[in-house]
């Protein structure tokens, strides 16, 4: 069984028993518009929560992408560095930006469920 | 001070447009497309772009007019015939770029075309500089349409018949609802395109009109992604006040009939014709996929910093990111390889040529 949560930052985290996919939200790419570049955390590099862990931009601009919980990078996703308009056609699905080892579990539960995300999306947007 | 809203405020919202605050209006930075399906159709069709924030000035009076304004500005003003436009600059007395616009020779006198955030004190300065015999108006009943692509001259021709006819720089006075509006034939995009000053109570019409003959309304991003890849300079991003046109490397819009002349700034100006600059606009291409903003320092390879940034971008029609900005002189060769500091990282980059992207102007009398 895998939990889906969601950050302030507007990235979403899929857990599969220690291994998390990470990548960023339709909303967000709606703010930010067509993304032509991104850049992805190295493999074996560790991140730690609600830090950097890449970077994407739009035609206007850049914008950091972070990590909304702590671990060893597993995998990146070459594709959407190969072709960042991926990230708009499917943000959610195979657009996904990188896999971590989780450090901590219990870093999940300040994260939001999918209606608490959307809602906080709506009211931030408005 | 309040938001102004242009004339087809209304028609932005219909066609999904994200509105932002630009030089005190509320103007569309993309439509529902987005940005680079925008710059792509107006490569590839035709795209209208509401530029009605931009200063309209007519000056009109005596026969001095023409004498007085090659006092203000460094343009060939003699030589330009009724409806022939030049692009020029306004400066200061140290050669610095005030703003940079369009002259065109009227039947009554000049029009002038000022960028919006510099507009109102444009308006002074001109009128401090001109004595009282002259008649000023910022024209604030008119809108401004941009429309550029190669299919911009089909498109207009449908809504305004003759208009084709018109040569690259050139304006004339054409009829629309009768009503008369005037037209010039060029842009800031790279493409052929035309200019149309006209009421605003016609505007909304005449543009539903232009999309039903197949444009499209095209936001104030992709008008920045397209006239970076025409290698155009923004004012305020690639011109200043600290920065003379030689130094923009825009010397073309320097006559040389005009460098031995009186104008504001021509002692400077002079002075950097014959020993040249320390700074120059270059263009530069990234080696990589990195874009590099404004403001990104630039190094040479033995890490000093040599320059600055001014625009920057992902160029959707070159498919390659794309910047300018100024190196010292040195490094402004062709080919030159420098170094751009983007989130801590120096990236690997050449100076290179511009425009980026070929240029599709529709000749005519260009005498540059």
């Amino acid at each position: 069984m895998s939990e889906v949560k969601y950050s302030k930052e507007h990235e979403w985290i899929k857990l599969d028993g220690e291994e998390a996919t990470i990548g960023i939200t339709k909303h967000a790419t709606e703010m930010l518009g067509d993304i032509v570049f991104a850049e992805l955390p190295e493999k074996g590099s560790n991140v730690d929560k609600d830090g950097t862990a890449g970077v994407v931009e739009s035609t206007k601009a850049a914008s950091d992408v972070y990590t909304p919980v702590s671990g060893e990078v597993i995998d990146t996703n070459q594709m959407i560095v190969d072709d960042p308009s991926k990230i708009n056609e499917d943000p959610e699905e195979s657009a996904w930006f990188f896999k971590l080892k989780i450090k901590d579990k219990s870093e999940m539960d300040s994260l939001m469920t999918k209606e608490e995300y959307e809602k906080f999306a709506k009211e931030t947007s408005a | 001070m309040s938001i102004k809203k242009t004339s087809l405020n209304n028609l932005h919202i219909k066609y999904g447009a994200k509105l932002v605050e630009f030089a005190g209006y509320q103007m569309p930075i993309q439509y529902k497309d987005g940005i680079i399906q925008e710059h792509k159709y107006t490569r590839s069709h035709s795209g209208i772009f509401d530029v009605s924030h931009m200063g309209q000035l007519f000056i009109s009076g005596c026969d001095d007019l023409t004498n007085d304004l090659e006092k203000i500005f460094p343009a060939d003003l003699k030589k330009l015939k009724t409806n022939q436009s030049k692009y020029s600059f306004l400066m200061n007395n140290k050669g610095g770029i005030q703003d940079d616009l369009i002259i065109t020779k009227t039947f009554e006198g000049f029009l002038i075309i000022l960028n919006a955030a510099c507009k109102y004190n444009d308006y002074e300065v001109i009128k401090s500089k001109l004595d009282n015999q002259y008649k000023l108006n910022l024209d604030e009943s008119l809108s401004l349409i941009a429309l550029q692509g190669p299919e911009a001259k089909n498109v207009l021709n449908k809504v305004i018949p003759g208009c084709d006819s018109l040569k690259f720089m050139n304006g004339n006075n054409y009829v629309y609802k009768n009503e008369k509006v005037y037209i010039t034939r060029s842009g800031y995009t790279g493409e052929d395109g035309f200019e149309i000053s006209i009421k605003h109570s016609d505007a909304e019409t005449f543009v539903e009109s232009l999309i039903e003959n197949g444009s499209k309304l095209i936001g104030l991003g992709a008008r920045d992604t397209l006239r970076m890849e025409a290698g155009l300079c923004l004012y305020g991003n690639d011109l200043d006040k600290d920065t003379s046109p030689i130094e923009a490397n825009l010397k073309w819009a320097i006559p040389k009939s005009r460098i031995e002349t009186e104008f504001v700034g021509s002692e400077v100006l002079k002075n950097q014709f014959q020993s040249g600059v320390k700074k120059l606009r270059v263009g530069i291409k990234p080696d990589s996929k990195v874009i590099a903003r404004g403001n990104t320092k630039i190094y040479n390879d033995k890490n000093q910093e040599i320059g600055k940034v001014t625009s920057g971008t992902f160029g959707p029609s070159v498919e390659h990111p794309i910047a300018m900005g100024y190196v010292d002189n040195s490094y402004s060769t062709v080919n030159t390889k420098i170094f751009l500091e983007v989130r801590g990282k120096k990236i690997p980059a050449n100076i290179c040529n511009l425009p980026f992207y070929k240029k599709n102007y529709v000749k005519g009398e260009i005498n540059v």
